[in-house]
């Protein structure tokens, strides 16, 4: 079995009364890709804050490569090789794409105390910038100004930023919200290029692009893990069946 | 390059403020050199507070405070009987930024109308410490002595040479000012501005960079000041007051925020409207401030944005 690369243990997190995350521990391992399923109101997006950096948990730690991140701020979490996708889309909408990926390269390409050289024509940001677009399929699409790209547009610019901060571990919230079916075929057959090569946790609604991608799915309910394991036997299992699948995926 | 309609429209009014010594000049009106004059150092303090204001979003209601030290700092100098140009000039330029990053390290902190008022409350603490310093004659202000000296290259009381001194300043400034905004620490603090979640996300923290934007805008503007207290050869603290920070913030939203030629054009634009308004009326704010409305109404990009917009970046 491959160490962990990411050791979530005992976080817990609540807003007054409500345990938004509840004692959830689980590991993701390098290399696999790890999806999060939960119905609404699960505490999925609490649980994202948390490993972006962006909620502080009240208890439990999180590991990541080794190291205790639990109290790292989300920049230097960055930093250290996790990046995330949000699942509203977040980017620089007055900007191009290239300058959107760009501006991501050069987060990674140390300070940016430089204050004299044009960066939009600084070639060691715009080439690895372009190869990202390509990779994501927006190259031809490099120069477009992003608020006047489509949703779809935007959902494969978001992964593209994430790309350009090279990870070790990405962290993709709901990726395919909003896509059209051709859309999310489109981008989860992406996202199993990238599989494998890289460290993933799926935070996603859609049970295709899970079952299609997951080696391995924690479900949460009421902010408390009840179950990890493999597609087949996240299926299988009973509980989860009650709680989350119901009776559209039993048919 | 991003705006070429822009570029002609600057390019146009700096070779008509270059004209102005001449007309004055032939025309026996000195007091339009004194105007140009003005005009210039309000855009180069214009032009500082939209580098902040205008690609790093921080609202700062209270840049004339960098005017006030830049000034006093030439003046201060020179009722000690210490003219010296470059030595009060360095002067102003560093109390300016070591005040800027007193000022900007405990207000970048809050974001939004907190920021607007701390900004604004440091300023009014300068006013208030400008009016009691009675060695500087206090709220009534005190006479320049002697304008800054630079022996054997320039003569400020020769008011042309100070015109095209004041000419060359501006044209560094807009020209630095473009290469820092593109450069990279302007892509930070413009993608700070422009989102900043993603910006933390992909491994910025604004910070550092928000603080030395502030820092180079009061600096820059720390000059201006010096300049100012140059041209009217009077020193109060009403430079400081935020009645002139709140011009200042107008010049930049009536020029339009974060162009090249926005500052230059909303200096210019506003004290030309106040002059003729003025001449015309005791009352001029009256007319002044319709106008205003209507620009943050209707030309939300300000003078700047009437101009057919070339594409940006690539």
């Amino acid at each position: 079995m491959a160490e962990a690369l990411l050791e979530v243990r005992g976080l817990c997190k609540a807003f007054g009364a409500l345990r938004a995350t509840d004692n959830v521990a689980f590991d993701v391992r390098e290399g696999e890709t790890h999806a999060i399923i939960g119905p609404n109101g699960a505490g999925k997006t609490t649980l994202i804050g948390q490993l972006a950096g962006n909620l502080r948990p009240d208890a439990g730690h999180i590991r990541f490569a080794g190291e205790d991140i639990t109290a790292l701020a989300a920049h230097k979490r960055s930093r250290k090789g996790l990046a995330r996708s949000f699942q509203i889309t977040s980017i620089y909408r007055e900007f191009t794409a290239l300058d959107n990926v760009a501006l991501a390269v050069q987060a990674q390409a140390g300070h940016s105390f430089r204050f004299w050289r044009a960066a939009r024509e600084e070639r060691e940001l715009r080439d690895p910038a372009q190869a990202y677009l390509e990779e994501v399929g927006l190259g031809p699409r490099a120069g477009a100004i992003a608020a006047n790209m489509s949703h779809g547009e935007h959902r494969q610019l978001e992964i593209a930023i994430a790309l350009a901060s090279r990870p070790r571990l990405l962290l993709l919230d709901e990726p395919v919200a909003g896509m059209g079916a051709d859309e999310t075929q489109r981008m989860i057959r992406f996202l199993g290029t990238l599989k494998g090569k890289m460290t993933m946790i799926l935070v996603e609604h859609d049970m295709d692009a899970v079952f299609t991608l997951a080696d391995r799915i924690s479900v949460l309910v009421y902010g408390r893990i009840i179950a990890t394991g493999t597609p087949d036997e996240t299926h299988a299992n009973p509980e989860v069946r009650a709680a989350y699948l119901g009776e559209e995926t039993a048919a | 390059m991003r705006f070429s309609a822009q570029l002609l429209a600057l390019v146009t009014l700096l070779a008509l403020l270059a004209a102005v010594p001449p007309l004055a000049e032939l025309f026996q009106q000195p007091f339009y050199l004194e105007l140009g004059r003005r005009i210039m150092i309000f855009a180069i303090a214009a032009l500082s507070l939209n580098l902040i204001l205008g690609y790093g979003g921080m609202i700062s209601f209270g840049h004339a405070a960098y005017l006030g030290v830049g000034a006093y700092a030439v003046g201060v100098l020179a009722h000690y009987g210490i003219t010296n140009g470059w030595l009060q000039w360095a002067l102003a330029i560093g109390a300016s930024a070591v005040v800027a990053l007193a000022i900007g390290a405990v207000s970048i902190r809050t974001r939004g109308i907190y920021f607007i008022m701390i900004t604004l409350a440091f300023s009014q603490m300068l006013y208030y410490l400008g009016i009691s310093i009675e060695e500087f004659g206090g709220d009534d202000g005190m006479r320049l002595p002697k304008k800054s000296q630079f022996p054997g290259l320039l003569d400020l009381d020769n008011p042309v040479a100070f015109y095209y001194l004041v000419l060359a300043i501006l044209i560094a400034f807009l020209y630095l000012g473009h290469r820092l905004v593109n450069s990279r620490f302007g892509m930070v603090i413009q993608a700070a501005k422009a989102n900043e979640p993603r910006t933390r996300a992909i491994g910025f923290s604004p910070y550092p960079y928000r603080l030395a934007a502030f820092v180079i805008s009061g600096a820059m503007c720390g000059l201006a000041g010096a300049l100012l207290v140059n041209q009217t050869v009077f020193l109060t603290p009403e430079f400081m007051n935020w009645t002139r920070s709140g011009e200042l913030m107008f010049m930049v939203i009536l020029g339009g925020v974060s162009t090249t030629a926005g500052p230059v054009l909303g200096a210019a634009a506003m004290l030309l409207l106040e002059d003729v308004l003025s001449g015309a009326t005791v009352h001029w704010q009256i007319i002044l401030g319709p106008i205003l409305i209507l620009v943050v109404l209707f030309a939300r990009r300000g003078l700047a944005g009437l101009l057919p917009e070339g594409r940006r970046g690539g």
